[in-house]
């Protein structure tokens, strides 16, 4: 990082003599075929496998672990083999390769992964034992990321457009179904979680959902006509937008707490509301308050969706003959659509997260599975909660990176 | 209107104030919303210890999140490192589809209970939204004054310090405000796995059922994040001012 310095220059005037400079230019040489980007997820793999535990071995749910290696973790062949396999990935990604090599290897190294880990439980356990649970460890978790990144470069290098994403992200998660349904991982710890605990699962997965939706829903419903007020009435906007600024800082914690107070008193008033399900605690507080941090980002970008029409665009529609609420629906909302579905990916994303918090304050959702987790220090019950929390912010974050894309291109 | 900001931002840390130092004089307020002889104001610590361990607590990570996140943000826009610019675009956008609970929720199994995995939770969520605004800020400083300065004979570090970071500071802050603000609520869900901190006196009422506390804790852990955020937009302006990106 020091040639952007300027300090880069002298170390060019520096070698004078030939001997001196002969190992740099050797050095160099040797360096332009390594892609540097690569030797990065590279040497992560390469630290992964070598270094850290494979998976970790408990005689049962909450006893303290043993660190099991790569090889330990497998029987001989198919750890020497899926070694190898993974070995000829790392250098892959370590030397300057074709893309098409390096995504090939990416996906390779990730499915022989996740072929080996259902390997190890059959080899660890003897099939007698129930109690004893194997997890993945730091190690399979890192040469994941390392591979998952490198995927990741490598697609991004190309550069796809939104329906080529799309459908990558469908055979993505045709891919971990399968893979789920056929029972592979079966043996694996969260899924044995998942397996005691998958009667509320789904239960808590959908609410957690309509939640996060339902909290959206409200805020769009509301968020885009104050947004379209806010844009022509300069003094609305000079008072929502700073108010909306002051809700986004408050903790999500703090939050749900300050609802419950005044919904708890009105629900101790009014037998009424409780009977339908407002209560100070439970769900109504925290769509109460996931709906007050929805608004900022869709009210903000509809305003900026709409100043950003150009006045010219607007004079045409209106030399056409168009009254304002036609002008608004059929010439400025259409233009505002990309920035103001922005809005709403950013809503659904940060949603999907702090809906998790609900669970504290008795909102359900996959935060419960984390919260009793953490309480039980049951690791695989924590990450049988983060798990799908992660996964459902990444889809609503593709689905929605699309459509913004989608409407752009639509837009005239 | 700017007279109303003002009276708004005193009221605010007055309040702060009181609810921190003087817990006592809320007793009267608070009293109606226990039940059975509850305790009204928060009894299991001080509230003002709890205040500085977590405000410590974030201004450590903040501090950590800001070096690193600045070092990588340089590094990525230097000409030797932009090789990594597509990869940290990619590594910051698939970051921000993590919440914070996960990263937390995730460190606990590593690294165990206490201050320790929050810590780290928010070393490492608080570096995405620096990082990326260094970038933001670094690459829209104008080329031509850049040029300029080069052409003015100033070296590569000269540029760099005198002219790139102080035109890309008030962008940089911006980020460090973002980062500052999510490690406040972090730190407070952090309270769920042992971290000492304000998200205790909410957590406690949470566990007992006394809403007194949960209405003690969240209006101290919101004024404090409202307060200390409009602090930093004071702040942000200030030196945008000085680096002649806005008007006066």
């Amino acid at each position: 990082m020091t040639s952007g310095f300027g300090e880069g220059r002298s170390t060019r005037v520096q070698p004078t003599s030939d001997r001196l400079r002969s190992p740099t230019n050797l050095f160099s040489s040797l360096l332009g075929r390594f892609d540097r980007v690569g030797c990065v997820f590279g040497a992560m793999a390469a630290i992964a496998l070598v270094l850290q535990p494979f998976v970790t071995y408990r005689p049962n749910r909450i006893a303290s672990g043993k660190s099991v290696s790569f090889l330990a973790a497998l029987p001989q062949t198919t750890g020497l083999v899926g070694g190898a396999i993974i070995c000829t990935a790392i250098l892959v990604a370590f030397s300057r390769t074709p893309i098409l090599w390096r995504a090939i290897a990416a996906f390779a190294a990730l499915a022989v992964l996740i072929g080996l880990i259902g390997l190890v439980p059959l080899h660890l356990v003897p099939p007698s034992n129930t109690f004893a649970r194997v997890s993945p460890s730091s190690g399979f978790w890192l040469l994941i990321l390392a591979f998952a990144l490198l995927a990741a470069d490598t697609l991004a290098k190309l550069k796809p457009g939104p329906w080529v994403r799309l459908l990558a992200l469908a055979g993505v998660a045709a891919a971990s179904a399968l893979i789920l349904c056929s029972g592979w991982l079966r043996g694996i710890s969260i899924l044995k979680e998942y397996a005691s605990h998958a009667d509320t699962f789904w239960t808590e997965a959908t609410k957690h959902v309509e939640l996060a939706v339902g909290s959206l829903a409200g805020a769009v419903i509301v968020g885009v006509p104050l947004g379209i007020a806010c844009a022509r009435l300069p003094h609305l906007r000079a008072i929502t937008l700073p108010v909306l600024n002051v809700i986004q800082t408050i903790p999500s914690i703090a939050m749900y707490g300050l609802m419950m107070v005044p919904l708890g008193l009105l629900a101790a008033r009014l037998p009424l509301l409780s009977e339908l399900g407002i209560r100070g605690i439970g769900t109504a507080p925290a769509a109460i308050a996931l709906f007050l941090y929805s608004l900022l980002p869709v009210v903000a970008n509809t305003v900026i969706g709409l100043d950003q029409v150009s006045p010219q665009t607007s004079e045409a529609a209106r030399g056409m003959g168009m009254s304002g609420g036609q002008r608004l629906l059929k010439v400025e909302l259409p233009l505002a659509t990309p920035i103001i579905l922005t809005g709403i990916r950013i809503v659904l994303v940060q949603n999907i997260g702090l809906v998790t918090v609900a669970a504290l304050i008795g909102g359900g959702g996959l935060g419960s599975f984390v919260f009793q987790g953490i309480g039980q220090s049951a690791t695989d019950l924590v990450l049988l909660g983060t798990v799908p929390i992660i996964a459902l912010a990444f889809v609503a974050a593709v689905l929605l990176d699309a459509a913004v894309d989608l409407t752009r291109g639509a837009a005239p | 209107m700017r007279i109303l900001g003002y009276m708004a931002r005193a009221g605010g840390l007055l309040l702060l104030a009181a609810l921190v130092f003087m817990p006592r004089w809320f007793e009267p307020l608070l009293r109606p919303l226990t039940e059975n002889g509850a305790p009204a104001i928060y009894n299991q610590g001080s509230l003002l210890d709890l205040t500085l361990a977590h405000l410590g607590l974030v201004a450590v990570a903040s501090i950590a999140s800001a070096i690193l996140a600045l070092t990588l943000g340089i590094f990525v826009t230097r000409p030797s490192g932009a090789e990594f610019l597509p990869l940290s675009r990619t590594i910051v956008n698939i970051g921000q589809v993590f919440p914070p609970v996960a990263v937390l929720a995730i460190a606990v199994p590593l690294v165990g209970f206490g201050t320790t995995p929050t810590l780290i939770a928010l070393i490492l969520y608080g570096l995405l939204p620096i990082f990326e605004n260094t970038i933001t800020g670094l690459r829209e400083v104008n080329p031509t004054v850049i040029e300029a300065a080069r052409g003015m004979g100033l070296s590569a570090r000269q540029r760099f310090m005198d002219v790139e970071l102080p035109l890309a500071l008030p962008v940089i802050l911006a980020g460090l405000r973002l980062s500052i603000v999510i490690n406040m609520g972090t730190a407070t869900i952090g309270s769920t796995v042992a971290a000492k901190g304000l998200g205790e006196v909410i957590i406690a009422g949470l566990q007992s059922s006394n809403t007194a506390f949960i209405l003690q804790g969240g209006l101290i852990v919101a004024l404090l994040a409202v307060l200390i955020y409009d602090a930093f937009g004071l702040l942000e302006r200030a030196v945008a001012r000085r680096a002649g990106t806005v008007d006066a």
